[in-house]
């Protein structure tokens, strides 16, 4: 199976040749997987070299010039290194992008810090315009990437690639979608966090409502879904642990609740290894989120 | 329409608490030969994708920019009294999306001459090779590390419609050295003149200049102190 940046590439390889709008523009990262587009339209296919700053202002020029740009690179090289030019070469100008990232949280455990970008969803959040989508599976990327290409008159969005991906795809839903139902709380899990929340309540009596649109959030979905008695609300992302938790106060702000916001932690670990690894460092493997929940619903004896 | 001796009468209804008026004026002669000789731009075909394309990077003491935009017919004069103030849309630095003609929101230096790169590509992209992608640096913001990953660029990949114009009043602590900005972008491949950045006949003669690559002028004025 392809994973999701050969999906990616392959897909928005495909809307070059059927949009004559489209452009990608990147900094050198993945210009392999671009080379056979690059060579079919130069014009619209754009390696700035490693130079970020430029490829996200250069997004920012195409559609000034009225073309559908996706930029890409690894996550803290778009987001944080570039912020500026996001937030002022696109969203300021009115210019949308869709900007497409990989490396997510630490798909690059073994390469460090520098490659890691936990913040990534929280900075583009502040924003205005964006949305966010965080694929779970690479077979959800094609209806994702062109969904964001096709609202870029009216939106920008931001497109989280990871290496990590649950078992199975679901369809591609705007909103929340439940995929099991429960009474005791409603565990939230985004993208990749699917499989991991599933292995972690599978004998629990609750819902768990995937997620691939995180921005906008779906409250409308969660006020129908969170009738526990307690209203309580598990949020499981691959990013900043809370990222999402202003989000979900925000939807249930007329009713008494309680939520859990699970995530990756603020603390540097100085720790190489292994995405797996990783994740049971943030207690985001199934035994960590099992933890978690047990210990959030008093249910300790259930374990 | 207004006449150039009437931009300092214009400028003076822009009371208000500006506080970069040597800047502003130092780029008030380079404003007027582009929007009165080079620029195929008019109040009337704003949206038009074969018009050239002026990018204020330095957005910084925008009167001149403002004058010159009413004395050209694109904002009404009336705009000009309250520059800054809540309810006008021309703020100390200039917005795209509140002022027409106005192709960048500014303010921030460093980001006109990347994103005048991309437009430049994008004008390419869509087959319109008439129209021109005009920047406005200032030889003090061209400090920002963001123009060099441009300049380098723009001029390895030998984009012919982009024409950068440094209106260079030596305000940058450090300079450029033996050579001057134009020894700095003729290395990564521009094409590089300097001219009098008062003379009306120069600025014109090397704004219409057309070459095979990227270019820059280096307009001169005095000093800031």
């Amino acid at each position: 199976m392809s994973d999701m940046r050969t999906v990616f590439a392959e897909t928005a390889s495909a809307l070059l040749d059927e949009d004559p709008l489209a452009a990608v523009v990147l900094a050198e990262i993945s210009a392999d997987l671009f080379a056979k587009a690059a060579a079919r339209h130069p014009e619209r296919v754009l390696n700035v070299g490693i130079r970020e700053q430029l490829m996200v202002s250069v997004g920012g020029g195409l559609a000034l010039a009225g073309l559908r740009p996706i930029v890409h690179t690894y996550a803290p090289f778009l987001v944080e290194r570039a912020f500026e030019q996001v937030k002022l070469d696109l969203a300021h100008q009115g210019a949308r992008a869709v900007l497409v990232s990989i490396g997510a949280s630490y798909d690059a455990a073994s390469s460090g810090r520098t490659h890691q970008a936990p913040e990534d969803v929280a900075l583009m959040d502040t924003v205005p315009g964006f949305s966010v989508v965080v694929p779970g599976h690479p077979d959800e990327v094609p209806e994702l990437l062109r969904s964001a290409v096709g609202a870029l008159d009216s939106r920008s969005t931001y497109v989280r690639l990871s290496s990590e991906a649950n078992r199975s795809a679901l369809p591609v839903r705007p909103g929340l979608q439940v995929v099991r139902s429960g009474r005791e709380a409603v565990v939230v899990a985004v993208g990749p966090m699917l499989s991991p929340v599933l292995d972690a309540v599978g004998d629990l009596d609750v819902t768990v409502a995937y997620t691939t649109s995180v921005r906008p959030f779906d409250g409308e979905g969660l006020r129908a879904l969170a009738s526990s008695p307690e209203s309580a609300v598990v949020l499981v992302e691959p990013y900043l642990a809370g990222t999402s938790a202003f989000a979900v106060s925000s939807a249930l702000a007329r009713r008494a609740h309680r939520l859990l916001s699970l995530g990756v932690g603020r603390s540097e670990l100085r720790r190489y290894g292994t995405p797996s690894y990783h994740a049971a460092l943030h207690g985001l493997d199934a035994t960590g989120i099992r933890r978690s929940v047990l210990s959030f619903l008093d249910m300790e004896r259930a374990s | 329409m207004r006449t150039y001796a009437e931009l300092p009468g214009l400028m003076t209804v822009m009371t208000g608490d500006e506080k970069h008026g040597p800047s502003a004026t130092s780029t008030l002669d380079v404003l007027w030969v582009l929007y009165d000789q080079v620029l195929r731009v008019s109040p009337d075909r704003l949206d038009d994708p074969g018009r050239d394309r002026f990018l204020l990077s330095k957005g910084h003491g925008p009167a001149a920019y403002y004058a010159v935009l009413a004395a050209k017919g694109f904002i009404p004069e009336s705009w000009l009294a309250g520059f800054g103030s809540a309810g006008s849309r021309l703020g100390y630095h200039p917005d795209r999306n509140l002022v027409p003609g106005v192709e960048i929101a500014s303010g921030s230096l460093g980001h006109g001459l990347p994103i005048g790169v991309g437009l430049a590509h994008g004008l390419i992209a869509r087959g319109l090779v008439t129209p021109r992608v005009f920047v406005l640096v200032g030889d003090a913001e061209l400090d920002e590390g963001s123009n060099n990953e441009a300049i380098v660029y723009a001029g390895a990949v030998g984009l012919p419609n982009l024409v950068v114009i440094a209106v260079d009043n030596r305000s940058s602590s450090y300079g450029w050295g033996p050579g001057g900005i134009e020894a700095h972008f003729s290395v990564s491949g521009w094409s590089a003149a300097r001219v009098p950045g008062r003379d009306h006949a120069a600025l014109s003669s090397a704004l219409s200049a057309s070459g095979s690559g990227p270019q820059l002028v280096v307009a001169s004025v005095e000093g800031k102190s």
